[in-house]
């Protein structure tokens, strides 16, 4: 690509263009509009004096007759820069006047026209230049006929004066409007052009780059900062991302161990068909654990993707609760658990009821697995129960066990993440994560608090469709 | 059965098949969308069993293709994908059950088992009897021996269900997606306490059990004697 074409490619280019367009179009129209205006006040003032000179002129007749006219002619055409006079016969033969070489035709009529004419000079004798004028041809009573003119000198005068700061005005526009288009399209396009660059910088992977903004609260810091909320959260992401990989090769590693270890015993070790056969059933037990695991991952990961956003319906949440405790009651029975359930619905809320329903029975399984049978110190008692606040509808499964430290709080929600408390318990540490998806998958938060003693956590879900902001 | 496994992975293709054989049904193979779809209409199968990323004609579209020529056939979906909205686009382009890989055989046989069974006319039949245990669906009521058995409504449900498919193994998921309408994999034993309690009330103080455990499958209902 040539430098010229490159050019004509920048928008800073364009932009230039069209403002320096755009400007000279103006400024051209207002000159010309001023240059009319004042030419055509300039004519409307020649013909109004030439029309009292004619009414003066015919005044003089009246009193004092043709010689009189005459005399008065005479005497006004001897003045310097005078109308231009013509007084002559029915046959058009001159009495007095400065004209000389007037068409006849002019004369035959009364009324405005616009002749060439040419000035008979005092004393000289000779004609002077050919030059144009207006002229008034009017009819005396007696037969006689008179015309008044102007010369167009006037005219011409002012439009030369006018001419010349007008073109001035022009080039002072046009190199305004130039100067104007580059300080605009630079001043806009530096800004593109440091968005693109740190565009370019982040694309090469620093995620940390942010644009900048400058304050003023313009389109661009509008842009700025839209851009840079987006990529807040492409970093949280994509952080979020690495942290689970991570988490990934080490909580999937040490089951694919044990898969392997066992498997290897079994080759080793084993003689009998009993043995291979209790050796490769645990091998498959394991490997259900491990596709349980992964398929949680997934889940998590498509709805914090917000994947799921597609499968969105209408429900009863008090339904879900009311389903899910159902569903767990008696096992929680044969731990010696109370189960109690408090909803009052219906509670319609927008979203997905499958997650909602797993996010719940994931909360009311750990309630299951951390909380104390009956003993003196605990009733024993697990509750679900539903509740709405601003808009939002909160399920809340409350249990009496060991709880969870304040300090924690924030952790557990993570991927894989186990107290050590509850390590010797089985579970992948997937259970809050996935409800803590679930509920900002559909814009609401899911909340751990004290129930003194034990854990209350309550998955606040908005009643309206939410869309991400 | 005669069943049509329609499935580009060669290896799990013959294992299938293998494993089918064994368990007494006859399995066509195809290896693509095309070729699927010339054997399901040229064919009588009792069940076809369809993976959903196919070479030359993915698997939805050779379900519509073949729901669209009239065929009643009923389709299990084998997906890589899992999750609840592939579950139910599959459903909604004419499959009649999905089933996620990686997936146990015996998991595959039960669903393909129902499946067949759900064409045969007794499915509409309003009273299930597996020897002297009565389910009358219209008047919601269980007999045992005569004995008014007395069930809460899921309960009534899950037995409802495993009576439709008497004989037959019927796994926990397959239990929690049609009784509880849930299509997730509870991480613990409900579903194993919630039969275990219908056991008692169904099987107790009588001295043929009729609800049987189905070693690292589910659970079947049948008449112990046959």
């Amino acid at each position: 690509m040539t430098a010229l074409a490159k050019l004509l490619r920048t928008t800073a280019f364009k932009i230039v263009a069209v403002y320096l367009l755009v400007f000279a179009l103006f400024a051209a129209g207002i000159i010309l509009y001023l240059g009319r205006h004042t030419q055509q006040l300039v004519l409307s003032q020649i013909t109004e004096t030439i029309d009292a000179e004619i009414r003066s002129l015919d005044e003089q007749y009246r009193i004092g007759g043709i010689r009189r006219l005459v005399e008065t002619v005479e005497r006004r055409a001897a003045q310097p820069g005078s109308n231009l006079y013509l007084v002559t016969t029915y046959s058009g033969d001159t009495i007095a006047g400065n004209l000389t070489e007037t068409p006849n035709s002019v004369l035959e009529r009364q009324g405005w026209s616009e002749i060439s004419y040419r000035r008979s000079e005092e004393g000289s004798g000779t004609a002077a230049r050919p030059s144009r004028a207006v002229v008034r041809v009017f009819f005396l009573s007696g037969g006689f006929r008179l015309l008044v003119g102007r010369d167009f000198e006037e005219r011409d005068r002012l439009r030369q004066i006018l001419a010349r700061p007008a073109m001035f005005a022009f080039v002072l526009i046009v190199v305004m409007g130039v100067a104007g288009g580059i300080f605009v399209a630079r001043r806009v396009l530096k800004r593109i052009d440091a968005m693109t660059a740190t565009g370019e910088r982040i694309m090469l992977g620093d995620l940390s780059g942010r644009l900048m903004v400058t304050g003023s609260g313009d389109e661009f810091d509008r842009l700025a900062n839209s851009l840079n909320a987006m990529l807040e959260r492409i970093e949280a992401l994509m952080t979020g991302l690495k942290q689970v990989s991570d988490n990934i090769a080490h909580d999937l590693k040490t089951p694919l161990t044990r898969l392997r270890n066992r498997a290897e015993e079994a080759l080793r070790g084993a003689k009998t068909e009993a043995g291979y056969r209790a050796a490769l059933e645990s091998t498959i037990e394991e490997s259900a654990g491990l596709i349980r695991t992964f398929d949680a991952l997934l889940m998590i990961a498509r709805a914090e993707a917000g994947e799921a956003r597609k499968g969105m319906t209408e429900f009863d949440a008090a339904d879900v609760a009311e389903s899910v405790a159902e569903l767990y009651e008696p096992l929680a029975e044969q731990k010696g658990l109370h189960l109690e359930v408090d909803t009052k619905g219906p509670l319609p809320i927008h979203g997905n009821r499958e997650l909602v329903g797993q996010a719940l029975a994931n909360l009311v399984d750990n309630a299951i697995k951390h909380g104390r049978p009956e003993t003196p110190g605990s009733n024993g008692e697990i509750r679900i129960s539903t509740g709405q606040e601003a808009g939002h509808v909160l399920l809340s499964v409350a249990d009496h066990g060991p709880g969870i430290p304040v300090e924690d709080r924030g952790r557990v929600v993570e991927r894989f993440v186990r107290l050590e408390t509850s390590r010797s318990r089985p579970g992948a540490g997937l259970g809050l994560s996935l409800a803590s998806a679930v509920a900002h998958l559909h814009g609401g938060e899911l909340r751990l608090e004290d129930n003194t003693p034990g854990l209350q956590v309550k998955l606040v879900l908005p009643t309206t469709p939410h869309e991400r902001t | 059965m005669r069943l049509l496994v329609v499935e580009d992975d060669r290896e799990a293709a013959g294992y299938l098949r293998k494993a089918f054989r064994e368990a007494g049904h006859v399995c066509e193979l195809a290896a693509d969308g095309e070729e699927g779809l010339a054997l399901a209409l040229d064919g009588e199968f009792d069940v076809f069993v369809i993976d959903r990323m196919l070479p030359k004609r993915d698997g939805l579209s050779l379900i519509s293709e073949i729901r669209k020529r009239g065929v009643t056939t009923p389709v299990l979906i084998l997906s890589a994908l899992g999750q609840v909205d592939d579950r139910v686009t599959g459903l909604r382009a004419g499959g009649d059950d999905y089933l996620a890989k990686p997936y146990a055989f015996s998991e595959l046989l039960a669903r393909i088992e129902a499946l067949a069974r759900r064409v045969a006319p007794q499915a509409a039949d309003t009273v299930y009897r597996v020897a002297d245990l009565e389910l009358d669906r219209l008047a919601h009521s269980v007999l045992r021996a005569g004995k008014e058995i007395v069930l809460q409504p899921r309960e009534f449900r899950l037995l409802e269900y495993l009576m439709r498919h008497a004989g037959q193994v019927v796994t926990r998921t397959m239990l929690l997606e049609n009784v509880w309408d849930y299509h997730f994999d509870p991480q613990t034993n409900v579903i194993d306490v919630h039969v275990s309690r219908l056991r008692s009330k169904i099987d107790k103080g009588y001295d043929k059990p009729l609800l049987h455990t189905v070693r690292g499958t589910g659970y079947m209902i049948r008449d112990g004697a046959r």
